[in-house]
């Protein structure tokens, strides 16, 4: 096991720049998630730290070791990549055990290592399956065991859940997860899908453009989160994000007034950006007039899109809400849970 | 059109026959046109095969036998072939010339397919463009200066000489058969096996090889074939008798003065036909895939 | 992590022998896996191609070297009445046998998209005349086209009573020419049909039901869905069909060797004669290099007709 440095790295294909320098460090047995829409940079990322991409400039380290010009199967990694690359002639034993068949491992240390991970991942059954006679999610699990058969420093998953169903994707979330905590290696895992980062990571790093937006424990980003990017990405149905002005100690917008966050709040006059998340809007008969534009539930809350002078927000109350489309309904948000953002850098300010 | 035949539309995978399309209309515009054509395609090997079964009496009378039809069918031609030439020579010297070009044809195609294909090089898209071209090259503007030199390097009236010159059709076509097949492997377990420790020429020989194998039959049968009917070289740089070809000799050897002995002739066509016609049978879809992938490349 | 019955081993992590490490460096391996295929093209292919336009410009016999003599090889060519109805016949023939092989091989391979019963067998079936060697089944048409016995003089003229007397197939030089060309485009259509009904195949039948419920007849689905989708893989058939027919060698030197009276030689059976037979091979060598240019023309359209294809198909052709 060991951590892995990322420092200041930095990657062009032609003259597109994928990478502006990003910096990460990843501690060892820490679940690290690489999180962004596509073409972020978060992919190529990952093989470069798999030694599938050169690094352009920077430096990638795995154990305190430097491996810019380190061959893949020296940097003692495995790697689970999107449609799993299992070995369509080979058994899933054969699959499980290639790495050590080619490192010349003695057959009783192929078949110990083989069935130990075969048991960890219930793949008792199958081992003389080839990968075209299992289901997608024992797929993704002969994917993991061939993982985990080498003993790697660093496990590496390229959106590993993204072409399974909805329901077994989660399902495997929390195998992977549960499979990180008993053997605790540092693991890397690439995604599209913020809820993915956010159940699984122990840090997310997240990332837009070929630039880090923020790294941070996952509630952190949640309840903090350092730009309107992060805001807005993070957290689903995403943040509210209300323009309009600060205004003697308040945020107002059109002829409404809304509470500020506490903290530095800006000065009179200032043009900022007011976030709510949509379940931290409560229903208040002394708060703001809304006009109720399409009411969902779901079961267990009662999703509201909402118009506030002008702007459209998205509401999630845990109550059953009978408002009908056109009518008034008075919201105010949770003051202890707003946020307030620069709209033109686009920083967080309180 | 009711749902039910709106589903079944659309469910359908090829065309089908809809309750709306009449029998009668079918049986004419479809069946009796693919009728003619086989009749006329296959009508040669039929008249091939009961010529050689034709004793000379039935041969050349049509006014008291059915031609179409063999009354007192012989072995005799056959017989002739077998032991008065030197056919079963012939065959062997065929064999071998074809097995040993498909062989030096299959391993550099592979070699250069998995350059071009998968070790990918600032230019490969030209090198690949370049064994088109060289496809694109007919024998028949090569054969001469071929002759010579085949001639300087003391292969004349060798059986090496086509052995080494029937890869230069052979190659392109199966290079181009096979970059097509390994653009069809998944980068991903490469890079897989990459990780997993292989390497490049391990990748090549587990990963690669195994996936490919349909490519390879497709490619080593189609290279068997071509060097098997493979004719104006094999014309141009044997002269002796015993060291012919097949389809050389045949033409070559049998055809002696004015009078043609049409039945060992038609002997001669069939039995030099049919190693190839056995092989294509086991390989159908094999030959099918190859010319389309070839093709569609 | 290990449990207590682990059998301990560690992968040794040796530093790979110097061969490892050649053999596991890209440009290396590029190299030596180009090597064979290269070296056999350039030895074979590449060099006689430059060895043959050389030879055209010299008076080189058989076994004996000649001497530079610049155009005359050509320019006696020029004057040469069988060199000229040889060029003739190639175009007329490589014409004619073309449009019909398409125009039929386009029939087949429609007649095989259809929904029919034992569909592979006869596809395997239809193959066959492609598959065998060429100057074998020649063989069998030089013996159906026999002038005494052949079965279709026999069948015309003792059975149906068309004709009143036997064709003189390989007599007449428009005879002998036509029935080349038939033989030619027997052996051909297979090819056509079956890289064709590929292509059929490719198009998606929803499509067709989308042509249908718009009203479309039979024919209009065939000009206006069909033909549209199928021109890509047409023009690529095409093209290897025109270099085939025109370089075409074996069935006219198994049928008529050219004759009668010359009236059949194509440039690649008048190549042959002058040169190896003949010895000449400076000026067999002049016939062949004048192939060269009608082969550039096609392979330019071959080149063209793919980069129409990639634009037909938004560039994200596989």
């Amino acid at each position: 096991m060991a951590e892995v440095s990322i420092r200041d790295v930095r990657k062009a294909f032609g003259t597109t720049q994928i990478l502006h320098g990003v910096s990460v460090e990843v501690a060892d047995g820490e679940f690290a998630v690489l999180v962004g829409p596509s073409g972020c940079g978060k992919s190529t990322l990952l093989r470069m730290i798999a030694g599938l991409e050169n690094v352009g400039r920077g430096e990638i380290a795995i154990g305190g070791r430097v491996v810019n010009n380190v061959a893949p199967k020296e940097r003692d990694i495995a790697m689970v990549l999107q449609n799993y690359a299992l070995y369509p002639h080979m058994t899933v034993r054969d699959n499980m055990a290639f790495s050590l068949t080619l490192a010349n491992a003695p057959k009783a240390v192929q078949e110990q290592k083989v069935s130990r991970a075969a048991e960890i991942l219930g793949l008792g059954s199958l081992l003389d399956r080839y990968p075209r006679q299992l289901s997608g999610g024992q797929r993704q699990r002969v994917a993991m065991g061939r993982a985990i058969v080498r003993d790697p420093q660093v496990f590496l998953f390229d959106e590993p859940l993204s072409n399974l169903d909805a329901k077994l994707r989660v399902q495997m979330r929390g195998e992977i997860k549960d499979l990180h905590q008993r053997l605790r290696t540092t693991t890397i895992y690439v995604t599209h899908d913020q809820i993915e980062a956010m159940t699984m990571a122990d840090k997310i790093v997240v990332m837009q453009g070929g630039r880090v937006e923020q790294i941070g424990a996952p509630l952190d980003l949640y309840d903090r989160p350092a730009n309107l990017f992060v805001a807005g990405f993070i957290g689903s149905p995403s943040m509210n994000f209300l323009k309009g002005t600060v205004q003697n100690g308040a945020f107002r917008f059109g002829d409404m007034m809304l509470p500020l966050p506490p903290g530095p709040g800006g000065s009179d006059g200032m043009a900022v950006t007011y976030g709510v998340r949509p379940e931290h809007w409560r229903l208040d008969d002394a708060g703001v007039a809304s006009i109720v534009r399409l009411v969902e539930p779901t079961g267990s809350e009662t999703q509201v899109v909402a118009e506030i002078g002008g702007q459209r927000v998205i509401c999630a109350f845990r109550e059953r809400v009978s408002a009908r489309p056109g009518e008034t309904l008075h919201i105010s948000p949770d003051v202890m849970h707003t946020h307030l953002f620069d709209p033109s850098s686009g920083m967080r300010m309180a | 059109m009711s749902d039910a035949v709106r589903d079944q539309l659309s469910e359908a995978e090829g065309p089908q026959t809809m309750a709306w399309d009449s029998k009668a209309r079918r049986l004419i515009t479809i069946y009796l046109p693919l009728a003619c054509f086989l009749l006329i395609l296959l009508f040669p090997f039929y008249w091939m095969t009961i010529t050689a079964f034709k004793p000379n009496s039935e041969l050349l009378d049509y006014k008291n036998n059915n031609p179409f039809w063999v009354s007192s069918p012989t072995l005799d031609n056959i017989r002739k072939l077998l032991f008065d030439t030197q056919y079963p020579r012939w065959l062997v010297t065929t064999m071998g010339v074809a097995f040993g070009a498909t062989f030096i044809s299959l391993f550099s195609s592979v070699l250069a397919a998995y350059a071009i294909q998968r070790l990918r090089f600032k230019g490969s898209k030209w090198v690949g463009l370049g064994i088109y071209l060289a496809y694109l090259v007919p024998p028949s503007i090569l054969f001469i200066p071929l002759a010579s030199v085949v001639y300087s390097m003391g292969l004349f009236d060798s059986p090496w000489a086509l052995v080494l010159t029937y890869p230069t059709f052979l190659i392109p076509f199966c290079t181009w058969l096979l970059i097509g097949y390994f653009k069809s492997i998944p980068y991903e377990l490469e890079e897989c096996a990459l990780i997993d420790g292989a390497s490049r020429l391990q990748i090549l020989r587990r990963i690669t090889l195994p996936l490919a194998v349909p490519g390879l039959i497709s490619a080593g049968i189609f290279a068997f074939t071509l060097s098997w009917n493979e004719f104006i070289y094999a014309l141009a740089f044997i002269s002796s008798s015993e060291k012919k070809t097949v389809p050389v000799a045949i033409l070559t050897e049998l055809v002696q003065g004015d009078v043609y002995q049409w039945g060992s002739l038609m002997a001669g066509a069939l039995l030099g036909s049919l190693p190839v016609a056995i092989f294509y049978s086991f390989f159908v879809e094999y030959y099918v895939s190859s010319l389309t992938g070839a093709v569609k490349e | 992590m290990s449990g207590a019955e682990t059998i301990s081993w560690t992968p040794v992590r040796k530093a790979p022998s110097p061969l490892a490490r050649l053999f596991d460096s890209k440009p290396f391996l590029i190299a030596i896996c180009l090597l064979p295929a290269f070296g056999l093209l350039a030895v074979f292919l590449t060099y006689p191609l430059g060895l043959g336009i050389y030879l055209s410009f010299t008076d080189t016999k058989l076994g004996r070297p000649g001497v530079w003599v610049g155009l005359e090889n050509f320019q006696y060519l020029l004057e040469d009445r069988v060199f000229l109805n040889a060029v003739w016949f190639t175009v007329f023939y490589t014409a004619v046998a073309t449009v019909l092989k398409f125009a039929l091989g386009l029939w087949l391979a429609l007649l095989l998209n259809e929904n029919l019963p034992i569909k592979s067998l006869i596809r395997a079936v239809i193959l066959l005349p492609w598959i065998t060697p060429t100057v074998l089944s020649a063989i069998a048409f030089w013996w159906i086209y026999d002038p005494q016995f052949s079965i279709v003089s026999y069948v015309l003229v003792d059975k149906l009573h068309i004709l009143s007397s036997y064709i003189d197939f390989l007599g007449t030089p428009w005879h002998a020419r036509w029935s080349l060309i038939v033989a030619n485009v027997w052996r051909g259509i297979p090819f056509v049909a079956i890289s064709l009904l590929a292509g059929l195949q490719t198009i998606s039948p929803s499509l067709y039901e989308a042509a249908m419920l718009d009203g479309a007849s039979s024919w209009q689905r065939f000009r206006k869905v069909t033909v549209p989708l199928l021109m890509p893989i047409l023009a690529v058939v095409l093209t290897f069909s025109v270099l085939f027919t025109f370089a075409d060698f074996q069935l006219v030197y198994a049928i008529t060797r050219g004759g009668p009276i010359n009236s059949t030689h194509l440039m690649a059976t008048l190549a042959f004669q002058r040169g190896i037979p003949g010895a000449a091979l400076g000026e067999g060598a002049a016939i062949a290099v004048s192939m060269i240019p009608f082969l550039i023309l096609a392979t330019l359209f071959s080149y063209f007709a793919i980069g129409q294809r990639k634009w037909q198909q938004g560039g994200s052709d596989e």
